[in-house]
């Protein structure tokens, strides 16, 4: 592991930024891409796999350990927030009989 | 082996956009899998072993699953999947083209910072380290993040519940009609694509 | 004595009480507290003209707070005890307290009868205000407080539109002039840097004559004097003023109010002596209103009516004497014809009640058996108008006929024509309404002790009344001139030196002049009772005199009818087009933009969300290149 430890350091720091930035902002562009109420969802998945990727590169070229221990609590708040979110998706559904989100629109002027 | 950061990097990016534009929601949910294949590899590139294990059994493993059932209870296809306008979706773009270059801008102008550790530990990744700061600098917050998932077990049997006789609201004062007449959904402001 | 606040003090109070419990009180009891009261104020008036020295100490000034201090200037609340004050103070609480206990018995039967005393009290109190003012605000205080209560007055009884234009006639015209008082007040400020009267008679010494400002000064007193005073050309207001029940022409217009422009000119009779120029725009001013008025008179057919333009001939003789440079003959004449004009206005208001409310003479006649008392104060009062003598009248008029002939002949020869359409309207008053066979409907019956108690009163103040200021060739000493030289510098440097045998001669020309009219008035109207007929029957000038000169019409035309077209103008165009649009629009652009705003609530949530994107991007654009 020690040449692809060492490779890998060799690997500025902004590049990782830079990923980070275009994933985040690729999901950005989904959740308001779309309609579909399920991809959005998986959209936001991306936007916390970005932030997660930045923690854990953040945490690795600086040798602290606490970066990771954040991106695993990120990764247990997402897995909660997915199982509602989805319970929630599922009663759309059933009340508006579509998943699309601009059907939620009860509350216009 | 650099190249291998720039290869899963494309990987990522490529599967992001197309979990961004594929028409069917399944297309999507492959793509996101794939997206979070190579972002497993990004740690381990890292070195965050333990990290990428979770990783993708939690991720891949368990969320995706979840989104593939869900789709299936839905029955979505590309058939029934609903489009925005052209004109919403260029302002889509142009906004998250917008919020990317903002951020860039921002780093750009970022100061640099340094490390806490003077010195490069490359084990920091290992599960032994990771479980020693886990247990010893965050014990609280992951006991209760067992809570959490209690509440988020509990919330979503109950949202998800079907609706029978039994769920609806007991009458109590003052609300005999609603117990009489459950409220009905008002489809008159429904804007579908035809 | 420091309880001078107390003259004043009295009549506010008695409109305080009267004009709070207005509803509860009944007639007579709201009329004894007024009447009361304002007895009170001139028993008091009179120990202060008993403890008045003024040989001593002919001007007191009692001040009662520091009222204004303002940079340089400075006024004071205070009041000025000297003759001219006192003698004024003693006409209007005197004559006020009998027109107050006639009101009792004259308002009886009118509901509002505690407002009315309220308003005779409040008036009586700015009154005294007026003449006791030690400074020119306190006196201008007054003067618009005169204004108002006559306001009130006059409109009385509100119900009737025609009354109510007639006060705000009367309002509008005392405005006018009260605007030239202001601006005269600037100038003396200017002038002096103050408005005491002390200070002013004091510095004005140094000043010399013809200096324009003073000239501007006095002349813009006089535009206020004309409109408080009624002389040409804003006297069209007091035959209107008519329109108020009797006590109050007697009091206001006839007594007091109308003669505070003359105050006002004697008061400051030193600034005068320094502006010929004013004094000559008075004196030609006052003649022609008191030719004017008396040919007026010569044809109206309205009891009051006659009595009114009767009163702005005789201020007109008022003015003349200013003019003349005859302040004491001015005030003389204030003071006699108080008491034979309330006379005769009493006196009328008592035929009126008499009559159940005819005022038309031409539906009187045959009262001198009916309403005795009346008749015989009537009589009086108009023999003492017309002049003959030893009534107060003939003393007063003939002063100022002789200072006429002394200073300007053809003056003299106006004012004589004057006198004698003077008597002859009065006798074919006097004779129209008591002599000759009663032509009329109603039962006429003689009035109550209240009301002709006031009258005798008088009556015997007309008579003796000349006793004030008897003329040397008579044996007198002037009293009333003597005692009003230690007041205004003015009086004291007046000199009336005829021979007496030319006295003698005046007076005696006026006399016989004047009896012989009232005999002509009496073949006219008393054996052949000859009554006017329409005027569209009348030759054109007898009917342009009976028109009133149209002076009304004329002033509709020149200043009512532009003013109704300029109202209408900036109502139509001003209002409709431009401030009423304009508020309009701010309110519905208001509506407008909320309607606008309103569609950003679109209940969508993707346009949220990216309303939240474009939102953030801002915030760190903001943060990133913001000041």
């Amino acid at each position: 592991m020690e040449p692809i430890i060492t490779a890998i350091r060799l690997v500025p720091l902004e590049h990782y930024v830079f990923l980070s930035l275009a994933l985040f902002c690729i999901g950005v562009t989904g959740v308001l891409f779309r309609r579909n109420t399920i991809i959005i969802l998986m959209c936001l998945e991306l936007m916390f796999n970005s932030v997660n990727l930045l923690l854990a590169a953040f945490s690795s070229y600086h040798s602290d350990p606490s970066g990771q221990v954040f991106v695993f609590f990120i990764m247990l708040v997402a897995a909660a927030e997915v199982t509602v979110g989805l319970a929630l998706l599922i009663m759309l559904k059933r009340n508006v009989d579509s998943v699309d989100v601009n059907q939620l629109n009860r509350l216009r002027w | 082996m650099e190249y291998l950061f720039y290869l899963f990097a494309l990987i990522s990016l490529a599967s992001a956009v197309v979990v961004v534009s594929a028409r069917s929601p399944v297309n999507s949910v492959i793509a996101l899998i794939v997206c979070f294949l190579s972002i497993a590899g990004h740690y381990i590139l890292l070195n965050a072993q333990f990290l990428a294990m979770v990783h993708v059994i939690v991720y891949t493993g368990a969320i995706m699953v979840l989104f593939l059932f869900v789709i299936m209870l839905l029955n979505l296809n590309k058939a029934t999947e609903p489009r925005k306008t052209l004109a919403t979706r260029i302002a889509a773009v142009i906004s998250g083209g917008m919020l990317l270059l903002t951020l860039l801008a921002a780093v750009r102008q970022g100061i640099p910072v340094e490390p806490l550790n003077a010195e490069f530990n490359g084990g920091v990744g290992l599960v032994g380290s990771v479980g020693r700061s886990l247990f010893n600098d965050f014990l609280v917050p992951f006991e209760v993040s067992s809570v959490l998932f209690l509440s988020a077990m509990v919330g979503a049997i109950m949202l998800a519940r079907k609706e029978g006789p039994s769920s609806l609201p007991k009458p109590y004062l003052g609300n005999e009609l609603e117990a009489a007449a459950p409220p009905t959904v008002d489809h008159s402001l429904d804007k579908r694509n035809a | 004595m420091a309880l001078s606040w107390l003259v004043p003090a009295l009549p506010l109070a008695g409109a305080i009480i009267n004009g709070a419990l207005r509803r509860r009180l009944s007639g007579n009891v709201a009329g004894g507290i007024g009447t009361v009261l304002v007895l009170a104020a001139f028993a008091l008036s009179a120990l202060l003209f008993q403890a008045h020295d003024p040989a001593q100490t002919p001007v007191a000034v009692h001040t009662l707070f520091d009222w204004i201090t303002v940079g340089a200037m400075k006024v004071s609340f205070a009041f000025q005890l000297d003759a001219l004050s006192i003698t004024m103070m003693l006409i209007v609480t005197g004559v006020g307290a009998l027109i107050h206990l006639y009101s009792i018995g004259y308002m009886h039967e009118d509901k509002r009868v505690a407002s009315f005393f309220a308003m005779l009290n409040l008036f009586t109190f700015a009154m005294l205000l007026l003449v006791m003012g030690a400074n020119y605000l306190i006196t201008f205080i007054g003067w618009e407080g005169v204004g108002l209560c006559s306001y009130f007055l006059i409109g009385f009884w509100y119900t009737n539109p025609d009354y109510n234009y007639a006060a705000r006639k009367a309002f509008v015209m005392n405005r006018i002039g009260d605007v030239g008082v202001v601006l005269a007040l600037c100038l003396l400020f200017s002038l002096f840097g103050t408005l005491d009267y002390v200070e002013i008679m004091d510095r004005a010494d140094s000043l010399s004559p013809g200096n324009v400002l003073i000239v501007g000064a006095t002349l813009l007193l006089f535009v206020g004097a004309m409109g408080k005073s009624a002389q040409i050309p804003l006297f069209t207001w007091l035959p209107d003023a008519m329109a108020g029940p009797t006590p109050v022409s007697a009091l206001i217009h006839a007594a007091t109010m109308v003669t505070a422009g003359i105050f006002l000119v004697v008061r400051s009779s030193v600034l005068f002596e320094l502006a010929p120029l004013t004094k000559d725009v008075i004196l030609y001013i006052g003649t022609a209103t008191a030719l004017l008025a008396a040919s007026i008179g010569l044809f109206q057919n309205d009891i009051k009516k006659v009595l009114a333009y009767s009163t702005v001939s005789q201020l007109g003789y008022m003015f003349a004497a200013l003019g003349l440079g005859a302040y004491s003959a001015g005030m003389f004449h204030v003071t006699t014809h108080a008491f034979f004009k309330a006379l005769l206005f009493l006196g009328a208001g008592s035929v009126i009640h008499a009559l159940n409310g005819e005022q038309d003479i031409r539906k009187m006649g045959g009262l001198k058996n009916v309403t005795k008392t009346t008749y015989l104060t009537f009589l009086i009062g108009t023999l003492a108008i017309a002049g003959i003598p030893p009534l107060s009248g003939f003393m007063s008029k003939d002063m100022i006929l002789a200072t006429a002939f002394q200073e300007n002949i053809a003056v003299y020869v106006l004012l004589l024509f004057g006198a004698l359409f003077t008597a002859f309207y009065m006798s074919r008053l006097l004779f129209l309404t008591f002599f000759g066979t009663y032509r009329g409907t109603a039962h006429p019956h003689e009035s109550p002790l209240v009301i002709t108690l006031p009258l005798m009163v008088l009556a015997v103040l007309s008579v003796v009344g000349g006793l004030l200021n008897l003329p040397h060739v008579f044996g007198g000493h002037e009293a009333l001139k003597h005692y009003l030289a230690t007041a205004a510098d003015g009086i004291a440097s007046e000199s009336l030196h005829l021979a007496p045998a030319m006295e003698w001669l005046l007076m005696g020309l006026s006399t016989v002049l004047v009896l012989v009219t009232i005999w002509f008035a009496y073949d006219r109207f008393v054996k052949n009772t000859t009554l006017e007929g329409d005027t569209a029957d009348m030759p054109a000038f007898k009917r342009l005199i009976a028109q009133k000169w149209r002076i009304d019409e004329l002033y509709a035309a020149l200043f009512e009818k532009p003013y109704g077209w300029l109202s209408n103008v900036l109502h139509a165009v001003g209002e409709g087009r431009i401030t009423v649009p304009l508020m309009n629009g701010v309110g519905n652009t208001a509506l407008r933009a909320g309607k606008l705003m309103r569609r950003v609530q679109t209940g969508n949530a993707s346009s949220y969300l990216l309303a939240m994107v474009a939102g953030t991007i801002i915030l760190l654009l903001i943060t990133l290149y913001g000041a």
